[in-house]
């Protein structure tokens, strides 16, 4: 077999060889759309609200207009609890830039209740002891208060044991 | 191998905004349509799906991620292409004719809407190293090459401006086109210069909407449908990349991409065989070049033509009588299967005001500044 | 269906950061294909190139950009893209060119050149979330991976020590790739004691960011003859993507992998998997999806991968050799251009190419890919 081509180069070499740099000015403002303009609108109201499908029965968290297992339109609007049960989870000492923390962020998927199975968002932890994050823990979200909230899922500051549990 | 057909089509309107939905609803919509056209349940009956899509357009790294729910492909074989609608069409083809799957879903958008800094992103597409540093706005490689299709061909700025005149008039009859206008020719001469030649009115304006269409073999295409509308051949190509080494005035990746397709559909004489099309008009002196590189009028003539009403909707080869992007919108990467769409409308005689008569048409459709990349597909009523 | 055989393939070294170009490393590539096949660029029909996010080469459609270097232009081009499932997803649309009769010879090239993002390539993958329903969290990629490790441990009650084995094997099976990035004798102790990312991911169960390029040639039966006489046939392809709501399902079984193995198995007429294949290259872009993608795959039962992995049974010399080239762990992750050390290393193992590397009496193989939101995979059967 050939040998096979490339050079390769350290991260300082990298800074030498001949180069072009470019900082792309890139924005864009997504129309959120039906399903998801009426969740951030519910999420400033202190609410989590999802869909129901009344073909298969599910109660769709977060919402949709449509039912991507029966392809059709989603029928009726169902205000959930703001409480769930962490389905996994992670404690992360990396923050979104890469750099090492200290104290790590805890992290993970909560199954909404009154939602059907497995319907999770992703949202941080806290208040608590990062041993006891555990899988089927009961939770319960921590709100911002109302004139802080913005319509978006940081409006839930994070989610914490819920009461009586540990 | 099996014959290929498409037996479902459908779309949303063709507007400058659409703040009202999100990218997956207009997807959702344009499928729904679809699928209820060919009278399919995608969950069941649809065996593999493809969109096109570039992430830059999109907002998204690995845009392939949010596609297949609202298409209704979850749980199913699913791509994502990077080309314009006509590539998928292809891909779409080639996957029915391997006789793996006998229902494919093809769906292209745009909601370019949701794009603040377009001219930045479609300057991000040019070479890093020996283009970009230029800056400026990319519309001009639009204006060199219009200059160079001018000078050797002997075509007019006129004509381009007919061109313009002819595809808005034609929108006006099209309900899903967002840009149509009641033009003259003074009017689009006198619209403010913008990259020499290029005037203001040369330039189709971005639009939103979606297509979606659903190909089927033969065997299933029957059972679907008693209107199927035959791919009688498809090609697509690339010219060199580089800006510094491409044909200025002429469309070789059109002329490579039709002479493919019309290989595959035995045609060997274009201008006689067919009797419309529907080719990209981003620009509107590409409307000439594509009909020239797709042999759809003599070399050179297609400025003299065009002027003298020869492209007309009631013309003698009507081109763009869907009103193309001038008259639709530029749809990015979903213009091409726009183009497709109008073909498969007219063939069904499905084109309200806008009917032609006509067995064959093609459809020729070109990625946009600053590629040299299109794809042609030969549509008929009989395979 | 007609028949179509993989007759050529090339790579580039993997690296950290590489030197040359997008379209210098397509070139390097796809020469090396050509040259292994005996064939020129006129000898092909059509192109195929697979790239994943624009955003590392730092050009939108790149893949526009990198066609000469494919060898695309003035031919019919197209590029494909589907995350981290392109290493497979592009052989398998170079299978359909020629399998639809549309073309004779295809050739696929894939590339990604991490190196030119700053100020890291993880910066591209902030793009990859939700606008809406993550992006606002701030999101560091490694956490995905970490929860779905995280359940599968738990699921199936399965060790990092376990887990940790099979960066140990593949780290140490790339030692013998001429490529690699990333190999080294290592042991289960340099894992556990390796920087906790998110835990459970520490630093050493995760593949590196690369540049690099592939490249495979596909022909049709009836033109092999004259080129080789070593083909290796596909036998079988299968492709599925799963829903982008990665928080509504529970991620401890990868069913789109399963959906895509069973669709390439049954074109292959494979119905036993774990007895009927010689060689597997699953997609391991950390340790434990190795074992995650085995089951995936269904070359074991649910759990039994990592058990299989500790008895030896994924060795080279094992009854089941999974990633003889190093995978993505000890070899590199160029994304779409680990095409690499997938499916060009089971072309490699069945013709008998793979030196060094070489696994006794491989006649059946599969490659798989994996990619965007735990949602895609690609699946390819191969047989010499």
């Amino acid at each position: 077999m050939k040998k096979f081509a490339g050079e390769r180069l350290s991260s300082e070499e990298m800074k030498e060889v001949t180069h072009e740099e470019w900082a792309p000015a890139v924005k864009y403002a997504w129309s959120c759309g039906e399903a998801m303009s009426r969740f951030l609108n519910e999420l400033k109201k202190g609410k989590l609200i999802g869909r129901k499908c009344h073909k298969c029965k599910r109660v769709i968290f977060p919402p949709k207009m449509f039912c991507e297992f029966c392809f059709r339109p989603t029928d009726e609007w169902v205000y959930l609890p703001d409480t769930g049960t962490v389905m996994t989870y992670s404690l992360s000492y990396l923050d979104k830039d890469a750099r090492r923390i200290e104290e790590p962020i805890l992290v993970g998927v909560i199954a909404i209740d009154g939602a059907s199975e497995h319907m999770g968002i992703m949202h941080y932890f806290s208040e608590m002891d990062p041993d006891d994050l555990d899988f089927g823990l009961k939770v319960k979200a921590v709100w911002k208060p109302e004139k802080e909230r913005e319509g978006s899922v940081t409006d839930i500051k994070y989610f914490k044991p819920l009461e009586g549990e540990k | 191998m099996t014959r290929v057909a498409i037996v479902g089509a459908g779309c949303t309107d063709f507007r400058s905004i659409t703040p009202e939905v999100s990218w997956k609803e207009i997807m959702y919509k344009a499928a729904s349509r679809a699928y209820h056209d060919a009278g399919v349940d995608p969950r069941r009956d649809v065996n593999s799906f493809i969109t096109c899509a570039e992430d830059y357009w999109e907002g998204f790294s690995i845009f392939d991620e949010f596609t297949p729910d609202q298409v209704g492909a979850v749980l199913r074989p699913m791509i994502t292409t990077c080309g314009d609608g006509i590539y998928g069409l292809a891909n779409a083809f080639m996957q029915i004719k391997t006789g793996l799957m006998d229902v494919v879903a093809v769906e292209s958008h745009s909601k370019i809407s949701d794009l603040i800094t377009y001219r930045d992103v479609v300057l991000f597409a040019f070479d890093p190293v020996y283009n970009r540093p230029l800056g400026g706005h990319p519309y001009y490689i639009g204006g060199l090459e219009m200059r160079k299709y001018l000078q050797k061909t002997g075509a007019t700025e006129e004509d381009c401006a007919h061109v313009v005149v002819k595809n808005k008039k034609n929108a006006m009859k099209n309900p899903m086109a967002g840009h149509e206008a009641d033009l003259t020719v003074d009017q689009v001469m006198k619209s403010q210069p913008m990259f020499e030649p290029l005037k203001k009115l040369d330039i189709a304006p971005l639009s939103d909407g979606a297509v979606v269409l659903v190909l089927a073999c033969e065997e299933k295409a029957r059972e679907i449908t008693d209107n199927p509308v035959w791919i009688r051949g498809v090609g697509w190509a690339s010219d060199t990349c580089w800006l510094e080494q491409r044909q200025w005035w002429r469309a070789v990746y059109t002329e490579i991409a039709s002479k493919n397709a019309y290989k595959m559909a035995r045609i060997s004489y274009p201008r006689k065989e067919i009797d419309f099309a529907e080719v990209d008009d981003k620009f509107s002196y590409k409307e000439l070049q594509h009909i020239e590189a797709a042999q759809l009028c003599p070399p050179g003539q297609a400025g003299r033509l065009v002027s003298e009403g020869y492209f007309d909707a009631d013309g003698a080869f009507p081109v763009n009588r869907s009103g193309g992007s001038l008259g639709c919108g530029n749809l990015i990467d979903a213009s091409g299967l726009q183009r497709a769409l109008e073909v498969v409308l007219q063939l069904r005689g499905e084109a309200g005001s806008r009917q032609l008569d006509g067995e064959t048409g093609v459809a020729v459709s070109w990625r946009g500044v600053p590629t040299a990349s299109g794809a042609s597909i030969v549509l008929g009523v009989d395979p | 269906m007609r028949h179509v055989a993989c007759i050529g393939a090339g790579m580039t070294m993997f690296s950290r950061r590489l030197k040359e170009t997008g379209k210098e490393m397509c070139f390097e590539a796809a020469r090396m294909a050509l040259d292994e096949a005996g064939l020129e660029l006129s000898d092909i029909d059509t192109v195929v190139c697979g790239s994943a996010p624009d955003a590392f080469d730092g050009i939108h459609m790149k893949g526009e950009n990198l066609l000469d270097g494919c060898g695309g232009a003035k031919k019919p081009y197209m590029r494909v893209f589907t995350g981290g499932g392109t290493g497979v997803l592009a052989p398998i649309a170079g299978w359909w060119h020629v399998a639809s009769g549309v073309s004779d010879v295809c050739m696929v090239i894939c590339e990604e050149k991490m190196s030119s993002c700053f100020p890291h390539p993880q910066s591209a993958f902030a793009h990859i979330w939700d606008p809406i329903l993550e992006r606002p969290l701030q999101p560091n990629l490694v956490w995905i991976f970490a929860m779905e490790m995280n359940r599968y441990m738990q699921v199936h009650n399965i060790s990092k020590e376990d887990i940790a084995l099979v960066s140990v094997k593949n780290k140490g099976n790339a030692l013998d790739h001429p490529s690699a990035q990333l190999a080294a004798k290592i042991t289960v102790d340099d894992v556990l004691n390796s920087e906790v990312m998110a835990w459970p991911v520490q630093r050493l169960d995760i593949s590196p960011p690369s540049d690099g390029a592939a490249a495979l040639i596909f022909a049709a039966e009836d033109k092999v003859g004259p080129i080789t006489d070593n083909p290796v046939w596909v036998e079988g392809v299968g492709w599925c993507i799963d829903s982008t709501m990665w928080t509504n399902r529970d991620l401890y079984f990868p069913q789109y992998v399963a959906r895509a193995a069973k669709m390439a198995y049954r074109m292959a007429g494979i119905h036993n998997p774990f007895k009927e294949i010689d060689v597997a290259e699953p997609y391991d872009p950390f340790d434990y999806k190795e074992l995650h993608h085995m089951e995936g795959l269904l070359l074991c039962k649910k759990g039994e991968a990592a058990t299989l992995t500790k008895e030896g049974v994924t060795q080279r010399d094992g009854d089941l050799p999974t990633c003889p080239s190093g995978g993505l762990l000890g070899v590199g992750n160029p994304i779409a251009a680990t095409m690499g050390v997938k499916a060009c290393e089971i072309y490699w193992q069945l013709a008998g190419k793979a030196e060094k590397r070489q696994v006794a009496d491989a006649r059946t193989g599969v490659c798989q890919a994996w990619g965007d939101l735990m949602q895609y995979s690609s699946v390819m059967v191969m047989r010499s």
